[in-house]
């Protein structure tokens, strides 16, 4: 289970620019729960994401995996217990490495490295046979570098990576968003089978309502670092993106009234 | 070119190989441009001479004055990592630092190792000859120490390492603290700059604390040299690279100190200009040939 408890970030506090990305932002997931995250541009949805995963750190709240504090926990140290996929393609691998040898940086994740060999044989079988599933011949290509991999077969990798060794919760991050459509809906195929095979708690954040709604047992809908819908169960799997547009629709009438109230006052 | 002159030049490459393979580490491997060289190569020196002039094992100063390297890198990680100066500023400080730091040890700017012993004398003058014996040693310790290095980068740790300079975001995904690897990467790059700086000490016959200006420009040529040369295809065939560039440049340099350019005569005053002409010509060349492809095309 993870516990997310009145989180609230705000950025460049005290100039001019400051923002306040999440405010006072609460919600709990159940083991094994697939989340998917919607929401505009600065609603806050990579910020949160960044948050559980330590890259930032937060400024109020705390937030727990399965009873266990880690608000205090630096990145490298959730990363035990967090697998991750980002936006860019480029970000979740080593161009100057091999397949092979990112796989490896991979399997150790949360381990403490040694002196032994980075990569051992039976290690090497594991790899082949996660490789296979993608269909992309890419277990026969174990010691190429990943530079030389198109932006899809980086992302496939990532997830696979990601995935590898279990993770107590799994954050992607718009991880489709740089793909063209046709290596999206492969990239979330692979997402879906390998979700669902291992049972794995999931947060998705995405801009496709049709993938927020296909995709995951529950929906989160965030605005202005706040969660404004939040649906699961049978509501969520009758959710139509109708729908999902007249709720934007009713965020926008919201701020229209806000910005015109703060004119009469 | 002398026959002399030729296998100075080699032993000059080889012992300085040690020197480019820490600054391959830092300026390929971990993508932090470190300063720090221009210092602690005169620290081992310092390091090694006092101690041997105080009685110590030639061979054991050589490990104190790695250590001394490796102390003086992790100064430079710490102030980058864990104060967030940046990696170029904070060599720079503990550059400055250490030319203090190296007097101190020494007592005096330069230190003569005269009728003092030194790793050499372990092998009987019997076996071959001094000016033949010191390259031939040399390169036992650069070879290895290439092995060394192409063994540690394939490690975990090594791994990880690699993963820090190429990706940061990435390796901290996996629970990698990015600060620590960093610390480790420049102290090892900083030991093997002393250890080189000692090495030279011994086969020189002196210390000087003005010995290390311009170790990270002779540094940087001979790692670009040697890229441009043989590539980059591999860790292995990085540090042979390393290597290679290493004895190129210092040929190089030999070479154009015995040329005369119509009534101009190169001295070695002039070793830093050449330098930085090979350097700058060694990183536009890539750029050039693919303009010149682009204009035929």
């Amino acid at each position: 289970m993870i516990e997310i408890r009145n989180l609230t970030k705000v950025f460049n506090r005290g100039t001019i620019n400051e923002v306040t990305a999440i405010s006072g932002l609460s919600c709990t997931i159940a083991d094994r729960q697939f989340v998917t995250i919607i929401g505009s541009n600065g609603a806050g949805k990579s910020t949160l994401l960044n948050l559980i995963s330590g890259r930032f750190p937060l400024d109020e709240g705390e937030i727990l995996f399965g009873g266990l504090n880690v608000t205090r926990w630096p990145e490298h140290r959730r990363a035990a217990h967090v697998g991750r996929v980002f936006q860019n393609p480029r970000s979740g691998t080593c161009a100057s490495m091999s397949i092979e040898e990112n796989f490896a940086l991979a399997n150790g994740r949360g381990l403490k490295p040694g002196l032994r060999w980075g990569v051992n044989q039976r290690e090497r079988e594991l790899f082949r046979d996660k490789l296979a599933l993608l269909g992309l011949g890419l277990e026969n290509r174990l010691k190429d570098k990943v530079g030389l991999l198109s932006g899809g077969q980086r992302q496939s990798l990532t997830l696979l990576m990601a995935t590898l060794r279990p993770p107590q919760l799994l954050l992607l991050d718009e991880h489709t968003a740089a793909l063209d459509p046709r290596t999206a809906e492969q990239v979330l195929a692979l997402t879906r089978q390998i979700v669902e095979e291992m049972h794995l708690t999931t947060l998705m954040v995405t801009h496709n309502m049709k993938h927020a709604i296909e995709l995951g047992d529950r929906l989160i809908m965030m605005h202005q670092g706040r969660i404004v819908l939040d649906v699961e169960g049978d509501r969520k799997r009758s959710l139509t993106i109708q729908e999902l547009m007249n709720e934007f629709a009713a965020l926008k009438v919201g701020e229209m009234a806000d910005d015109k109230m703060l004119l009469v006052c | 070119m002398t026959i002399y002159s030729f296998i100075g030049s080699l032993e000059q490459g080889l012992v300085f190989a040690l020197m480019v393979l820490g600054v391959y580490l830092t300026f390929r491997v971990l993508d932090f441009p470190d300063l720090t060289v221009d210092g602690s190569l005169p620290l081992g020196a310092a390091v090694s001479a006092t101690l041997i002039i105080g009685g110590l094992d030639p061979f054991l100063s050589l490990v104190f004055a790695m250590v001394a390297g490796a102390l003086a890198g992790c100064a430079t990680a710490l102030l980058s990592t864990k104060l967030r100066i940046m990696s170029l500023l904070a060599s720079i400080i503990t550059m400055t630092a250490l030319y203090s730091i190296n007097l101190r040890i020494m007592g005096r700017p330069n230190l003569p190792l005269l009728g003092q012993p030194t790793i050499f004398d372990a092998f009987p003058s019997s076996m071959m000859p001094r000016h033949l014996l010191i390259p031939l040693v040399f390169l036992v310790i650069a070879l290895s120490w290439k092995f060394i290095l192409d063994w540690f980068l394939h490690t975990q740790v090594g791994m990880a390492l690699r993963a820090t300079g190429d990706n940061p975001q990435m390796i901290r995904a996996q629970g990698v603290n990015t600060d620590t690897m960093t610390i480790l990467g420049v102290s090892l790059s900083n030991g093997l700059v002393a250890l080189a700086g000692g090495l030279v000490a011994q086969s020189q016959g002196f210390a000087d604390v003005g010995m290390g200006i311009g170790t990270i420009v002779a540094g940087l040529a001979s790692v670009i040299l040697g890229e441009s040369l043989l590539g980059a295809r591999s860790v292995a065939w990085q540090t042979l690279s390393a290597l290679c560039g290493s004895l190129v440049y210092r040929l190089t340099i030999t070479l154009a100190l015995s040329t005369h350019f119509g009534f101009l005569r190169l001295t070695p005053s002039d070793l830093n200009l050449i330098t930085a002409v090979l350097v700058v010509i060694c990183l536009t060349v890539p750029l050039l040939k693919e303009r010149w492809r682009g204009v035929r095309r």
